[in-house]
């Protein structure tokens, strides 16, 4: 497969995302904290974007079915991780704090950084250290020559 | 609020339309918070990871192309004590990468292939935000 058609269909996919969340107002926090402030003037514009997202991605994925494997790829890779436990639970849990702190999640953070604010590239460097920082937890640390098939076993 | 509802649904439906792509053309899931771990901690373009940092340039342009074409003025980041960015984005990095993904590769791609463990993960990370919110509001 060659690689800069696969590094062109991911900038087309890129492109996508970034559309969608500038044009459904995901990268303006103020729409993410007036959604979390469910005492306040709730605005509920969030859901509308998360019921086009998740319902175009049932039906696609569903049509994927039949396929066994993909366009331009060898193999889907699904995640195998199903299981629900602490590491789960507590990884959303200060996902979420953090989340409500600032009105930022990775997608639009990364997306907010055409906007050229200083706030924005402070809380991208701060997301990356905090990705590091979890590196670091012992028994954590990725080995130095990962494979791909590993790199896609580790993703979960 | 009713004027926003249709940019709205139209930018979810790029949003999932991009989660669909990503895996019939490339068999990825587009987990953003896994994508740009991967791209940072290995950006070897040689090495076949060259595609998520496309992926990612594909996400900043799109971001810039809709404010082009609709004229809509650059959203405000809000204004916070630079102490409270930072926490707020170690939290992000860290529980994302403990949890195995944020509101894309949870939110999106996961309930979108109908994974309880992403369901899970999404309503636990929505209640400790909006608890988040909850707390600040009411120390205001």
């Amino acid at each position: 497969m060659n690689r800069w058609t696969e590094c062109f269909l991911a900038l087309i996919c890129g492109g996508l995302f970034g559309a969608g969340l500038a044009l459904s107002g995901m990268t303006d926090p103020a729409n993410i904290i007036g959604f979390l402030d469910i005492t306040g003037r709730w605005n509920p514009q969030l859901v509308f974007v998360l019921v086009a997202a998740v319902g175009t991605a049932i039906v696609g994925f569903r049509l994927l079915h039949t396929r066994s494997r993909p366009f331009f790829a060898s193999k889907f890779h699904w995640p195998e991780a199903s299981f629900i436990g602490g590491r789960l639970i507590s990884g959303a849990v200060i996902f979420g704090i953090g989340w409500g702190l600032y009105g930022y999640c990775p997608g639009p953070a990364l997306a907010s950084l055409v906007y050229g604010q200083s706030h924005t590239v402070i809380f991208v460097v701060s997301m990356l250290a905090g990705m590091q920082l979890f590196q670091l937890l012992p028994g954590k640390r990725a080995p130095a020559n990962l494979s791909e098939a590993q790199c896609t076993a580790d993703r979960r | 609020m009713s004027g926003m509802a249709l940019p709205a649904l139209a930018g979810g439906l790029l949003i999932g339309l991009s989660a669909v792509l990503m895996m019939a053309w490339l068999g990825r899931v587009a987990g953003i918070s896994g994508i740009v771990w991967r791209a940072v901690s290995q950006p070897s373009l040689n090495f076949g990871g060259a595609w998520r940092i496309f992926f990612i340039a594909g996400l900043l342009s799109g971001t810039w192309l809709v404010h082009q074409l609709t004229e809509r003025a650059f959203p405000e980041s809000p204004e916070s004590s630079t102490w409270i960015i930072v926490l707020a984005g170690l939290l992000v990095g860290f529980g994302a990468r403990l949890g195995g993904g944020c509101t894309s590769g949870h939110g999106v791609c996961g309930i979108g292939r109908l994974s309880l463990r992403s369901l899970v993960a999404t309503s636990v990370f929505v209640l400790a935000a909006m608890l988040t919110v909850f707390i600040m509001m009411a120390g205001r």
